[in-house]
């Protein structure tokens, strides 16, 4: 019984994990070669494909204005999003918990709708699209989340910490700066970078307000209307690697904070 | 007789509709071991967070050194807290957590690390100056957060449970050396914790708390040997209550009518009165060969070994309702089910107005 | 609490700018868009024509019909591929392992969303690598039509979600203490009783937030549906994505926006006692 049931658990995940794999494979797998379709037989290796998108001066524009954008409207999304769960989890406000309400009401809005009421508003109000309206879609989507993770690390004992400091003679921006900042660093950390990775991969929110300077997605998306191109397994295969070396950074900075 | 160092005068506080603390005064003398004990919900730890000045009290005063310090926060009063859970600073090392508060009182580095390293030799921690607080055990965080708190030279140090989170051979051993710091530097300690034990061996003052009131306050002694109140008398130590009625009083002398006779006790209360007569445990005499009161009889219901001594408890025959808590020598042979002649001396009943 | 502090300017001048953020670019918005949603396209003036115009016109209302069939599809086809899948990694997987599998499990996760998109069109074209090996083994002769379908949007769709909901899913079968399993078999109980009386009530409550998230990103998104479904049947994100760029029909789009955005309201509120987020 214990051992049928290890081997009919061993196919599904071997199959689940060859399930989502599969797209990833494919799209690595044919960026390699050098014919311009990117679809069997394999007939490569090659970096024709990476050597056309490194000189393709649009994508990669693209793609330093996506870094822009995500360090930009993350580093704006997690001061806000810090000082406001600050605010709420050290002092009672009239009202808390429906400001609470309103600031992570934002998650459970898609982000079409996002865009679709910011374009509105732009439109309306005569702000140009340009890469600074995207970002601040980008802090309207990233700010909840960031305000969620610190407010929810925010427990009792940072309290006490935060009182013990006080309790010392240190002034409020004192607490601040040399206990609440250091203290609540790792969800802070953690806010910035979940903010970081939903910026670069958001689409339809740039796509929406962005019209000369783009991002990387919006640019990828252009690249999709000339169909099936080994350019885009390229620069997919890229952006994954890129993804993938943040990831692993941060795997190993929480790894080498766990014996704290 | 000089002024008190902290006059606490007809505090109350509520939270929304609760009431946790009920027109509390209380003075605290300088150089003073003050322990508040009672229950959870007691309004022990309230009463510390107040004279802290995290807690800003609905009504009354707290005045230190004669400085009317109600509405004063936390830093800029003459108190420093040890919390419970400590509260070290975990990003900083034990020296800089030392550090902290001559840090924010501007004191230059130099001064600082000397005077850090003073104070952690004097809670025996010399060495931990450069480690992380969570390189350190429970009880070495502990002396930490006293020497942090005792570095800044407060007039008042307070200690909200600071035993709490240690195993007890451990807090038995912080207990004897939290005393021990104390005489040596002098500074006013006021302690929060529902351990009677821990009350009884640290306190040169005890103030027993429950429902938002102080019950009793005195030295433990006085505070355990004549409890003023049915609270005090079970809460700081056990007792054997017996519930009664004066039917007489003159000259001194009560005479209180119970389910197990009539007892003559000192007082002076009227005729009338409803009343309970505590004894403690050691107090209560087994057996034949008594004391000079007679208490009736009871049957054992219970014998727990304790190690030095057997801790009995018994039912009344003359009264199922009443509970006697005994304690009686190890080699003492009383098993469960025996039927015992109970009896004490007439000097070590305590009577207890209701 | 009541707390002694250094007046109230401090508090406010913390929680102000992010509620400010929220109400200028999030709240207001919302309130040009509902105000847009009720003008004419044409000259302006206050109509309800948008709305109607959804309720009047078919091809509209199958969008909303085909969005909330693919959605209900795809959120119940991944987590019933995710359950399990999760489960082996917090069950059968050597625990020092756990770590390893689950961000293998969760790798492409990490590639851009537009790409995972690309990936599968890649996947499922006519001449892919499933139409290459179906006709090269000799099961069907012509290669079969897979992208522009339906079951393609599906298909790269259940790829996202089960990775997240494994993520989710996973979380919550490890938060569960091993000692209700334990107690479990020491009363008599299975495997197989433990699971279902003990493990699957207790992680319910997370299954329903991982499908809910599912059911909300799903519904509004329009980058998987428009590359992987095309143009053959519309997704709701599609026809509003359309108002604007064929015709520049903004009214239009915030109706339909709206409209959207009230169907997934009325999802939470349906399952909103199952949606209790809790402060850690």
């Amino acid at each position: 019984m214990r051992a049928l049931i290890r081997t009919v658990s061993g196919l599904y995940a071997l199959a689940i994990y060859g399930f989502i794999f599969l797209p990833v494979v494919v799209l690595v797998l044919f960026s390699l070669q050098a014919t311009s379709f990117p679809i069997p037989p394999f007939t490569g290796p090659s970096l024709r494909w990476y050597e056309a998108v490194l000189a393709d001066t649009r994508l990669t524009s693209a793609l330093v204005n996506s870094l822009l954008v995500a360090v930009v409207s993350s580093a704006v999304a997690v001061t806000l999003g810090f000082l406001s769960a600050w605010g709420f989890a050290r002092f009672a406000l009239p009202g808390s918990g429906l400001m609470r309400g309103l600031i992570t009401l934002p998650l459970t809005v898609s982000y079409l709708i996002i865009g679709m009421g910011l374009l509105v508003l732009f439109n309306w109000a005569g702000v140009p699209k340009s890469l600074l309206a995207a970002g601040i879609g980008h802090v309207v989507i990233n700010l909840p989340l960031c305000f969620a993770i610190v407010y929810s690390q925010m427990g009792d004992h940072q309290i006490n910490i935060e009182r013990a400091a006080r309790d010392l003679g240190a002034p409020e921006w004192k607490v601040l700066l040399l206990i609440t900042v250091p203290v609540m660093a790792p969800a802070i950390f953690a806010g910035f970078f979940l903010s970081m990775t939903f910026s670069w991969d958001e689409f339809v929110i740039s796509f929406l307000l962005t019209r000369f300077d783009t991002t990387l997605p919006v640019e990828i998306w252009n690249l999709l209307r000339s169909g099936l191109n080994p350019k885009t397994n390229a620069v997919g295969s890229l952006v994954f690697a890129v993804s993938i070396v943040l990831v692993v950074l941060f795997e190993l900075m929480l790894l080498r904070r766990k014996p704290a | 007789m000089s002024a008190p160092l902290v006059d606490i005068s007809s505090v109350s506080h509520r939270f929304g509709q609760h009431t946790v603390l009920k027109n509390v005064s209380l003075k605290i003398e300088p150089g003073s071991y003050t322990i508040l004990l009672g229950p959870s919900g007691s309004g022990k730890t309230t009463l510390l967070s107040i004279l802290g000045g995290f807690v800003k009290p609905s009504e009354g005063k707290v005045l230190i050194r004669g400085e009317d310090c109600t509405a004063v926060p936390p830093a800029k009063r003459p108190t420093t807290t040890v919390f419970q859970d400590y509260a070290l600073f975990p990003h900083m090392s034990v020296g800089s957590n030392v550090g902290f508060g001559l840090r924010m009182r501007g004191v230059d580095g130099a001064t600082r690390a000397a005077r850090a390293r003073e104070a952690l030799a004097l809670v025996g921690l010399a060495t931990a100056f450069d480690k992380k607080p969570h390189q350190l055990s429970g009880g070495q965080r502990q002396r930490v957060a006293l020497a942090r708190a005792l570095v800044v030279e407060p007039a008042v140090l307070l200690l909200d449970e600071p035993l709490g989170a240690l195993d007890l051979k451990l807090r038995r051993q912080m207990q004897d050396e939290l005393k021990a710091i104390q005489k040596r530097v002098g500074t006013a300690f006021i302690h929060v914790t529902h351990d009677q034990e821990e009350a009884m061996a640290l306190a040169d003052h005890c103030v027993v708390m429950n429902d938002g009131r102080i019950e009793d306050e005195g030295s433990p002694e006085r505070v355990y040997a004549r409890p003023a109140t049915r609270f005090s008398a079970t809460f700081m130590g056990e007792s054997t209550l017996i519930s009664g009625t004066v039917t007489e009083a003159k000259s001194g002398k009560l005479t209180v009518t119970t389910k197990l006779g009539s007892l003559s006790v000192p007082g002076t209360l009227p005729a009338g009165s409803t009343v309970a007569l505590a004894v403690r445990p050691e107090h209560l005499v087994l057996g034949a060969a008594g004391g000079a009161v007679a208490l009736g009889t009871a049957k054992v219901s219970d014998v727990v070994f304790q190690g030095s001594f057997k801790r009995v408890l018994g039912t009344s025959a003359a009264d199922p309702a009443l509970h006697f808590i005994a304690k009686v020598p190890a080699v003492s042979a009383v098993q469960p089910g025996d039927v015992v002649a109970v009896s004490c001396d007439a000097g070590d009943i305590i009577l207890l107005a209701d | 609490m009541n707390s002694v502090n250094s007046g109230r300017a401090l508090p406010w001048a913390l929680v102000t700018p992010a509620l400010g953020w929220t109400l200028l670019f999030f709240v207001l918005p919302f309130v040009a868009m509902a105000v847009s949603s009720l003008t004419a396209h044409e000259g302006g003036g206050f109509t309800l024509s948008n709305y109607s115009q959804f309720f009047a016109n078919p091809s509209y209302w199958q969008a909303m019909v085909n969005s909330l069939q693919v959605t209900a599809i795809v959120t119940v086809i991944s987590v019933l591929l995710a359950y399990p899948f999760a489960w082996i990694l917090a069950e059968q997987v050597p625990e020092r392992w756990q770590r390893l599998a689950l961000m293998l499990a969760v790798l492409p996760f990490w590639t851009s969303y537009v790409v995972r998109s690309y990936s599968w069109l890649l996947v499922l074209a006519q001449n892919g690598v499933v139409n290459r090996a179906l006709t090269g083994s000799g099961l069907f002769s012509e290669p079969l039509q897979l992208a522009n379908t339906r079951l393609a949007t599906i298909t790269g769709f259940v790829h996202f979600f089960v990775m997240l909901l494994t993520l989710t899913i996973f979380a919550n079968l490890k938060q569960l203490s091993p000692s209700y399993r334990k107690a479990a078999a020491d009363l008599g109980a299975g495997p197989l009783r433990t699971f279902l009386h003990v493990v699957l009530p207790l992680t319910l409550p997370g299954i329903m937030v991982g499908a809910f998230l599912t059911f909300v990103l799903c519904i509004g998104d329009y980058i998987t549906p428009q590359i992987l479904g095309g143009n053959n049947e519309l997704l709701m994100p599609q026809l509003v994505m359309m108002q604007i760029g064929r015709r520049g029909d903004f009214p239009l789009a915030s109706a339909l926006s709206i409209i959207l955005m009230a169907v997934v309201t009325i999802a939470y509120l349906a399952c909103a006692r199952w949606l209790k987020i809790e402060r850690a």
